[in-house]
Parts: structure tokens; C-alpha cells; sequence
């Protein structure tokens, strides 16, 4: 029993850092059908940013803030002078230039910040809760509260705010929300902004666990993209569902089947998932009209 | 016919003048060392500061003089932990940049990539890259400079069998150093007389290592645990060792793990682990008589000044590479490089940051055991043990 609890706070902990991760893809997503292939730099930003203001001597209250500042500011940056120039190219395009900003961003990080990984204290502690037999991180405490409080507050901004409503209208059908007056590249502007913000949350609660580094976004933003897939893109539920079920399956094959297949199960599940389900567990099959 | 031959003539005769001039501007043109390390990339904690010595040794040596007259020049590229770059990086090396040899290879898969290529161009090569196959079998024109993994996971078991803990529960990632360390760890089990009972792995992109260490402690007989690898996933395992209260089973890492991030990045999850490390981690610790005291203590006050940052383990492996490579062309006197690969072979009580090497036709390597010294994590910091 003891085994199985651990086997599931792994998979918990782990799940909400790669749902977390997740959720920032959706946002875009929602507002462009773009995939930010950068999210994950965004994830990496908002950990090493916190790390290196803490080793500049600010304290972790100050650190943290200025870090999602700053990331955001980078979100900005980049849909104002990468994205909104091609915005006419097509999805592929956007896609292939978000993929070119991270390559930036992560070559950047390394020749400034160095190429050494780091690690933030846990926010409460090191001492792990003990719940029959099994040992919970504090901080995994903390990313699964995280996700609860930004699924809600993601809910209620996409349904019951004017913003929110607007980025939604304009996923839908961009050309009617700009004739009913919704200024479409505002939308984009908000929505990388947005979700900067969240990758830079993600990459501060996960850092105590996953450390972070230069190049931990690759990981991180593989693993998100592969939960947001999972789940069905766009939808934020269904960003923690994938979340939570990748990362409960890599913990229990690893407990229960073996160590060094664990992956290869989590992919073959995925595989599996989108063959029946193409647009994933909670993604809405969408249909073209002519 | 006539033609022919004074044409030929004429040709022989400036060659001739060519080499003449060569062979006198030879005196006063630099000794010329090539390197490829990973500077970038995921083996950039190895090239980096590699890249670093070399770059301020090569400073130091020309200030005072340079070797045999003249001044040393050394071309690095970053291989960025990539084989086939390195493979275009070492042609370069030998092709336009007419390096006398390379000291180079912060990786065992570039190393190899690289070995057929230098064996071709008879240019002498030492890597500084970790594994045993660099060397075994051993061939003529390439030598190695650090530990290798079998000697880490010798001087680990070595250390088990004073303490009586025979069991041993492997876990290590799925990446080629951890995978050969723990191919090395299955092979020398017997030796020791000790057993391996549990064997897991993980990816280097996992973040909780918790599942395989709970299996490991509900594996029944586990007296200690023995890691493979390097990086966060190391620092990750750790931290999860201590959370899942295990430390009443103790804990040994390759040397992989020999950098203070390592315990930085485990956040007081590294106290008790055991390790072993270069002699330059613990420099100041190893007794007066010690003859690598001396060694580790100039690098570390030099790197400190030049970097203002103490230097990592692995910046050893070039110090030592690039100042045998100098020791050899000292005593071939040139830099004919058949003389100087013959003059690394015959290299006797060298006495570098990573240990004593004894170099022979059949050891291209040319450590002990004994260049290991196994230390435990104590506050924080390194403690030598023995």
C-alpha cells in the first residue's frame, strides 16, 4: 500500500508540474491555433530569472515578482517583433518563428546567465509529509495548489470577462470578431502575455523539484506540449488531465513494469489515445464548413 | 625531353628553397595544439572549463617563455557534445590549421568519432573523455586523460566491501555515461565479491526519481546504493533519497556527480553520499606529503585568479592534458609528432590534477586506483575519508 501511495504522489507531483507547463500552451493556442514551441522558455526563464535575481542578493518575495515581470516582457517582445510582423504568413510559419525564438532565448540564457543548473529552496521546507508510509514533497503541495487556483482563474477569465470572451471569439473565427469590433492583434499581444506569465509561474514553483538550467524548457516544454496534446489542445481541463495522466503513467510503469521502459509506455499510451481520440481526451472535434 | 627535365629541375629546386625557408622560419613559429570540446550543449560542465584551462595555461606558458623557444597557440572549437561536429572540428584541426596534435574530446562519443580520423593523419591525440574503450583496446596514437568509469566504480566498491555491504541496488540514467558505468558495475560486482539485487533507471529529462527508489527499498537484502550519472537527474535522486528516508542505506555516485552543484542542486539531500572524487576537490585536505597537493593547489589559485571562480573537477582533465602533451614535446625536443607521441607513451611520475600517471605501450591512460580519493558529503562540502 505503502508502494502504491508513493508510486501515486510521484505521479501527482509530476503530473501538475507537466499540467502546469501544459496550460500555457492552450492559451495561444486558444487566441491563434499557434503552437508556442517557446512556452517552455518561458518556463526555463521564470526559474533561472528568479535564480539569478536571488544570487544578485534580492530576497525571494521581490525575486519572484520581478522574474514573471520580466518574462512577461519577453512574451511582448516576442509576439510584437517576431510574430505580429508574419501574422498574414499562416500557422506554419508562426509556428517554425516560435521555434526560432526559443533557440534565441535558450542561447541568450546561456551565454549570460552560464551554463550551470540551479536550484530554488522549497517555499515551505524540505521536510517531506508522510502519509501512510509514503513521503509527499511540500512543494508538490504547492505546484498542485497552483494548478487548482489557475484552472479556476483561467475559467472565469475565458467566461466571464470581456478579455476573455474576446480571445475565445477571436479562436473561433478571427475575421467576425474583428468586424464586431475586437481588436484581434491586441488579442495575440494579451495572449502571449498571459501565458508568459504562466510559464514563468510554472518555472518558479517546479524549480526546488526539477531544478532548472538553461536548457530544462526543452524538457519541460516536450513534456507540456505532450500533456496539452494529450488532454486536447485548448482545452484547459484538458491540460491537466493529460498532465496528471502522463505523469501518473511514467510513475507507476516505472514502479510497477520497469524503469527504463517508462517512457516508451507514456508514448505508446499517447499514441493510442490520439488514434481513437485525434483531438485528444477533452479537445472539441472541430468541423469545417465550406 | 629537355624541357621536361629542366622544368622538373627547376621544380626540385623550389621545393627545395620552399622547405629551406620553412624548415628556418620552424624555430620561431608556434607550437601549434589543437581541442575540440563541448563547450556548449549537455556536456558543457565538462568543455567548459576544459576551454578555460587550456586557455589559461596557453597565456601563462607564453608569458614565461613558451616551450622549446617558442610560443604555444592553441585553436579550440566547440564540439558542442555533438560527434559528427567533432569529427569536421579534428579534420580541421589536422588538415588547415596543421596542428602539431590535439588534446581534446570532452566526451567519450566524440573521442571515438574522432579516433579513426587521427590514427589516419598519425597525429598523437590525448582525450579527455572518460571511458575505458578510448584506450582498450590501445591504440597508437591516442591517450586519455581522466579516470575512467570502471575506476570510479572499482575505488566505489572498494569501499563497500571495508564497510561489509555486499548487496547493491544500481540506479543510474539511460544516457551512454551512466549506461556504461553501469554496465562496469554489473562486470566488477563479482571482483568485490559483492552482488547486484536491484538495477533502475531513469531519463535524463525525469524530474522525481521517487518510484525507482521506492523499489529499490522494498527490494529485500538492499545494503547500499550505487548511482550512475551526472547533472540535475543526480542532484534530483538525491533529494529523493533523503525525502523517502532512506539514508539508513547508504548511498555512493560515480564521479559524475563531482561538483559543488551537485550538492547545491540536492538541497541537503547530498549529506552522507560518498564519492569518488580528483584529488583537486579535495586539495586542501590531503596530507603536507601528498604530491598532488602542490599540483591541484597552483591550478586551483590560478584558475581562481584568471576566473574568480574555483575551478570544477573536470577543468583537470585539460590541465593535465595540455601540460603532458608539453612534458613530451620537451623531451622529443621537436614537435615531429611520431617523437612526441613516443615521448607520451614514456611519460613517468607525472604528477597532475587528477592523479600520477605511469604511461606504458600497454596503458595509454596511466592512473592508479589510488589517483581517487573517495570523500563523503559533510555540511555542505567535501570531507576526505581516508
Amino acid at each position: 500500500m505503502a508502494e502504491f501511495l508513493q508510486f501515486l504522489f510521484s505521479g501527482l507531483t509530476v503530473g501538475a508540474i507537466y499540467a502546469l507547463v501544459g496550460l500555457g500552451f492552450s492559451i495561444i493556442y486558444n487566441a491563434s491555433h499557434v503552437i508556442n514551441f517557446a512556452q517552455g522558455e518561458f518556463v526555463m526563464l521564470g526559474g533561472m530569472g528568479t535564480v539569478s535575481l536571488m544570487l544578485a542578493g534580492l530576497p525571494m518575495y521581490v525575486a519572484i515578482p520581478l522574474a514573471v515581470c520580466l518574462v512577461v516582457a519577453v512574451g511582448l517582445l516576442l509576439e510584437k517583433f517576431a510574430v505580429e510582423p508574419a501574422r498574414n504568413a499562416g500557422v506554419i510559419t508562426l509556428i517554425i518563428i516560435t521555434i526560432g525564438a526559443s533557440i534565441l532565448i535558450r542561447g541568450v540564457v546561456e551565454v549570460a546567465l552560464g551554463k550551470d543548473f540551479h536550484r530554488l529552496p522549497s517555499f515551505t521546507g524540505e521536510t517531506p509529509i508522510i502519509i501512510g508510509g509514503a513521503a509527499l514533497q511540500p512543494q508538490g503541495l504547492w505546484v498542485i495548489g497552483a494548478l487548482v487556483i489557475v484552472v479556476a482563474a483561467l475559467r472565469w477569465f475565458f467566461e466571464h470577462t470581456r478579455l476573455g470572451k474576446a480571445i475565445l471569439a477571436t479562436s473561433y473565427n478571427p475575421l467576425a470578431a474583428q468586424l464586431v469590433g475586437i481588436d484581434v492583434r491586441t488579442i495575440l499581444l494579451v495572449s502571449f502575455g498571459l501565458s508568459a506569465a504562466l510559464g514563468a509561474l510554472a518555472g518558479i514553483l517546479t524549480a526546488p523539484i526539477t531544478l532548472t538550467k538553461y536548457d530544462i524548457g526543452i524538457m519541460l516544454g516536450l513534456k507540456g506540449f505532450a500533456a496539452a496534446i494529450l488532454g486536447g489542445l485548448g482545452s484547459s481541463y484538458g491540460a491537466v488531465a493529460g498532465g496528471l495522466a502522463l505523469g501518473m503513467i511514467e510513475a507507476m510503469s516505472a514502479g510497477y513494469i520497469s524503469s527504463a521502459y517508462k517512457d516508451a509506455v507514456a508514448f505508446v499510451i499517447i499514441l493510442g489515445v490520439l488514434f481513437f481520440m485525434p483531438s485528444g481526451l477533452f479537445g472539441t472535434r472541430r468541423t469545417e464548413r465550406v | 625531353m629537355t624541357i621536361v627535365s629542366r622544368r622538373h629541375a627547376l621544380g626540385v629546386l623550389a621545393a627545395g628553397a620552399v622547405l629551406a625557408c620553412t624548415g628556418a622560419a620552424q624555430a620561431q613559429q608556434p607550437i601549434k595544439i589543437g581541442s575540440f570540446l563541448s563547450i556548449t550543449g549537455g556536456a558543457s560542465f565538462l568543455g567548459d572549463p576544459e576551454a578555460k584551462t587550456l586557455r589559461l595555461y596557453a597565456d601563462r606558458i607564453n608569458k614565461a617563455g613558451g616551450v622549446l623557444g617558442r610560443k604555444l597557440e592553441i585553436i579550440i572549437y566547440d564540439s558542442a557534445g555533438d560527434a559528427k561536429q567533432a569529427v569536421t572540428f579534428a579534420r580541421r584541426l589536422i588538415e588547415e590549421d596543421e596542428v602539431d596534435m590535439i588534446v581534446g574530446g570532452s566526451t567519450t562519443g566524440e573521442t571515438m568519432a574522432v579516433v579513426p580520423l587521427v590514427t589516419e593523419a598519425e597525429i598523437p591525440f590525448i582525450s579527455l573523455a572518460g571511458a575505458n574503450v578510448i584506450v582498450e583496446p590501445v591504440k597508437k596514437w591516442v591517450f586519455k586523460m581522466p579516470h575512467s568509469d570502471r575506476m570510479a566504480v572499482e575505488k566505489s566498491y572498494q569501499d563497500m566491501k571495508k564497510r561489509g555491504l555486499t548487496n547493491v541496488a544500481i540506479i543510474g540514467g539511460s544516457g551512454g555515461f551512466d549506461q556504461s558505468c553501469r554496465k562496469e558495475g554489473h562486470a566488477l560486482a563479482g571482483k568485490y565479491g559483492l552482488k547486484v539485487v536491484a538495477d533502475e533507471t531513469y531519463a535524463p529529462t525525469d524530474s522525481d526519481m521517487s518510484p525507482q527508489l521506492t523499489k529499490i527499498k522494498n527490494t529485500p537484502g538492499v545494503q547500499v546504493i550505487f548511482g550512475c550519472g551526472f547533472g540535475a537527474p543526480t542532484s534530483i535522486t538525491a533529494r529523493n533519497w533523503k525525502q523517502l528516508g532512506m539514508t539508513n542505506i547508504p548511498f555512493y555516485f560515480n564521479h559524475g556527480v563531482a561538483s559543488q552543484q551537485f550538492i547545491d542542486g540536492a538541497g541537503g539531500g547530498a549529506e552522507g553520499i560518498r564519492i569518488p572524487v580528483p584529488a583537486l576537490l579535495v586539495a586542501e585536505q590531503l596530507p603536507a606529503g601528498d604530491p598532488q597537493r602542490e599540483v591541484s593547489l597552483a591550478y586551483i589559485k590560478a584558475f581562481k585568479e584568471a576566473y574568480n571562480l574555483p575551478p570544477s573537477g573536470f577543468g583537470g582533465h585539460a590541465y593535465d592534458g595540455l601540460h603532458i602533451a608539453l612534458d613530451a614535446i620537451k623531451r622529443a625536443n621537436s614537435t615531429d609528432k611520431a617523437k612526441v607521441r613516443d615521448a607520451i607513451e614514456s611519460t613517468k611520475r607525472f604528477i597532475g590534477a587528477d592523479g600520477i600517471y605511469n604511461m606504458t605501450p600497454q596503458d595509454h591512460m596511466g592512473l592508479s586506483l589510488d589517483s581517487f580519493k573517495m570523500v563523503e558529503v559533510r555540511n555542505n562540502t567535501w570531507k576526505l575519508i581516508e
